[in-house]
């Protein structure tokens, strides 16, 4: 009897147990299913906003996924590529070395004039091929200026001004032809390259004029107490700069409506040549400040194979950073990461033990390989064979269920 | 006023005679100038055999500049690729290699570069720029790859078909001692020649010329006119290529020796010529006749400055009026072609020049 009532008191807290495990159950499911529902709908909230997002950062992801695909090939070749260390230099001073400071000190000259080539290809719709001649000019009147007299803050303050001047009158005569005289920009510049660095030659009086003094090194190498080296410094510099005149003037909008037509933007009240001619007066500055560091690092100048091809390596940048070739909508952070990227596989090539001069043709075939991914007809033949694939996996689904 | 014959209409006056004519001109009014003031070397027909002998790889090369040109294109591999050309003929003729060989093989890597590039540009849709950069990173890279120092033919055959000069004793002149020493042109002038020859009249007669400028004047409106944009883009590009391939074994004929920086700037020097014969950067616009006095040009202009003595104590006399002499062909095509659109120009120019306009 007592075994039966327990049973029954057994059974009866069983069923309690029951109902309210049910109702707990019920209870936690719809708010599960609210919680989930809420998240859905962020989620679908966030990844729209990221989706736009990467809509319009969808330009970086070429310059991007090549940084990332020399890192990628690195790490799995050497780690120690990566590795910095501080060590002192012959003047005593903490300095950082290693791969990943070469990269961003050697491609310093590059990533700045590929700023202001940015803005003249999306400009002009076309390229200035002369910048290494310009680069070499402006370093040329620099190197005068210093040898005449004494180097002090100050003349090299003036001598840097001087030659920002001269880089921005030939910048003007460059931009004169392209605005206002209507002459494709490649063409335009033909002239000052066949003839810049003859000019740079006449300017140095014939000779490879070298300057030596600690001032010049801490505006090329390191300034002393600062382990960082300096043209990093000035390229950070300068990106602020243009960053700021980007953003704060209506510059950049101005020269991205040009880009894309230039009659409707004559239309809306944009004077056209003056955009085109400013956007050379930009790379023309650019230059000059590439060819101080250049002077100032090695400490002489050669006018043969100072900033040698870079105009090559800067149209190529501009190229990588996603940017078009024919003008219009641009990116600086786009060239200036295709800068980096450019350099980066340069010092992996050396890292390697590849001969300098047999550099270009391993060069070349990344660049293709790059190219070719990015190419308008592969991406849509992959996005085609994607939605091929998603096609086919849910007509297997279909048939399965 | 002038009677004209209706039924033998004159063709009206386009950019491309215009541009011509204008290069034509100032060819000879140089020329001419030079044999004023400076006599002697200028008078004689052996400076312009001279001037022929040194550029023939010059005129192949912008031959086939200008077809990619007047495609709408451009390729900046040419010099790279006749550098590679050169040390890969070298170096295969100095281990025993035939001239039938050799040939051959200047122009496989020819056609290889321009198939590649070709095919790259037009059916990817890649800008021609960034390619033909990329080919003339690898060809300049490959060329110390083959060879890092410099080469030298040893071949007896090649070096004979080297030393072989074509005389005319009709264009010859007269030692002081009355012994005639003839006008003496390279074999490879005769091919330089021959192609630029057969390219004239491929551009002007055969639908595949006439699609190049089609596609170079407008390409939406040459793919409606139902011409093949893509394949004739390509078929450019392959040319060039191509003819790369010969003037590096044309330039090997010259010189007999090979080193990495051979033909350095010959991209930009073909350019150069190239626009200088009124060829337009941006298409539909161009010449080979013209693009040949552009060669020629160039070459006066340095035989000038040489002749002047202005580069003796001054070396950077000589690329300084080089670049001048551009800027000032520059300025004149801009000039005209803008005073032309605007109707200016016809006000210009004599009536007979106008011809008829319908």
């Amino acid at each position: 009897m007592k075994r039966f009532a327990s049973k029954i008191k057994w059974s009866k807290y069983t069923q309690l147990l029951k109902t309210k495990w049910s109702k707990y159950t019920q209870l936690l499911k719809t708010k599960w299913s609210k919680y989930t529902q809420l998240l859905k709908t962020k989620w679908s909230k966030y990844a729209q906003l990221l989706k736009a997002k990467g809509r319009k950062h969808a330009q970086l992801l070429v310059p991007l996924l090549s940084i990332l695909l020399i890192a990628v090939f690195n790490l799995l070749r050497d780690p120690s590529f990566f590795s910095v260390e501080i060590s002192k230099n012959n003047l005593d001073n903490p300095v950082l070395t290693g791969n990943l400071i070469s990269i961003l000190n050697g491609a310093s000259e590059l990533a700045v004039i590929s700023m202001g080539m940015t803005l003249v290809t999306a400009a002009c719709g076309g390229q200035d091929i002369s910048v290494g001649a310009l680069g070499t000019i402006a370093a040329s009147v620099f190197v005068k200026i210093l040898r005449d007299g004494q180097i002090t803050a100050g003349t090299i303050v003036l001598a840097f001004l001087a030659c920002c001047a001269a880089a921005m009158v030939f910048g003007a005569f460059n931009g004169t032809l392209v605005s206002v005289f209507k002459i494709q920009p490649m063409i335009a510049t033909l002239v000052l390259f066949t003839c810049g660095r003859s000019v740079a030659y006449w300017i140095n009086g014939g000779a490879t004029p070298t300057i030596e003094s600690p001032l010049i090194n801490a505006v090329g190498s390191f300034i002393p107490g600062c382990p960082v080296p300096t043209p990093i410094l000035i390229v950070i510099a300068v990106g602020l700069l243009l960053g700021a005149l980007l953003r704060f003037t209506t510059l950049g909008l101005y020269t991205q409506t040009v880009g894309i037509n230039q009659r409707a933007a004559r239309l809306n009240g944009i004077n056209p040549t003056l955009i085109k001619l400013a956007s050379f007066l930009v790379l023309g500055l650019c230059c000059a400040v590439a060819g101080c560091i250049s002077a100032s690092r090695l400490g002489l100048i050669n006018h043969e194979t100072m900033l040698q091809e870079i105009e090559m390596d800067a149209i190529l940048a501009v190229a990588i950073g996603g940017n078009a070739l024919g003008g219009g909508k641009f990116r600086i952070t786009g060239s200036v990461l295709g800068a980096y990227a450019i350099q980066a596989l340069t010092i992996t090539l050396y890292a390697m033990k590849v001969p300098s001069t047999d550099v270009k043709a391993y060069k070349a075939i990344v660049i293709i390989i790059i190219v070719v991914i990015s190419s308008p007809v592969v991406k849509q033949a992959i996005s085609r064979l994607w939605a091929k694939v998603k096609e086919n996996s849910q007509k297997k689904k279909e048939v399965a269920a | 006023m002038i009677q004209r014959n209706p039924l033998k209409r004159r063709e009206p006056l386009t950019d491309t005679i215009l541009l011509t004519t204008i290069s034509i001109f100032i060819f000879f009014a140089m020329y001419f100038a030079a044999m004023q003031i400076w006599g002697a070397g200028f008078l004689r027909w052996q400076r312009v055999f001279d001037m022929l002998n040194d550029n023939a790889a010059l005129i192949i090369v912008a031959c086939g500049l200008t077809i990619v040109m007047i495609g709408g294109g451009i390729d900046i591999s040419v010099g790279g690729v006749i550098s590679l050309v050169v040390m890969c003929c070298i170096v295969h003729l100095n281990s025993g290699g035939t001239i039938l060989t050799a040939a051959l093989l200047a122009i496989g890597i020819g056609l290889a570069f321009g198939v590649t590039q070709g095919f790259l540009i037009s059916y990817l849709e890649i800008q021609p720029f960034i390619i033909t950069l990329a080919g003339m990173f690898f060809a300049r890279g490959m060329t110390t790859i083959v060879s890092v120092k410099p080469q030298k033919v040893a071949h007896e055959a090649f070096n004979a078909l080297r030393a072989e000069r074509i005389e005319f004793d009709a264009l010859g002149y007269f030692t002081k001692k009355g012994k005639l020493i003839p006008a003496r042109a390279e074999i490879g002038v005769v091919v330089a020649l021959v192609i630029l020859l057969l390219i004239f009249i491929m551009l002007r007669k055969t639908k595949l010329g006439r699609g190049f400028y089609a596609i170079g004047g407008n390409s939406n409106s040459a793919l409606m006119l139902g011409v093949n944009v893509k394949r004739t883009r390509f078929i450019s590009y392959t040319i060039s290529g191509l003819l790369s391939g010969i003037a590096g074994f044309v330039f090997m004929m010259h010189t007999g020796a090979g080193n990495a920086t051979n033909a350095a700037g010959a991209e930009m020097n073909a350019i150069a010529s190239a626009i200088i014969g009124g060829t337009l950067l941006s298409g539909g616009v161009g010449n080979v006749i013209g693009t040949f006095f552009g060669v020629m040009i160039l070459a006066t202009i340095n035989a000038i400055v040489t002749t002047s003595g202005l580069s003796a104590g001054a070396p950077w006399w000589q690329e300084i009026t080089v670049g001048a002499m551009l800027c000032f062909f520059i300025l004149l095509q801009s000039v005209v072609l803008s005073l032309r659109g605007k109707g200016g120009f016809k006000r210009m120019i004599p009536k007979w020049m106008q011809g008829s306009k319908q």
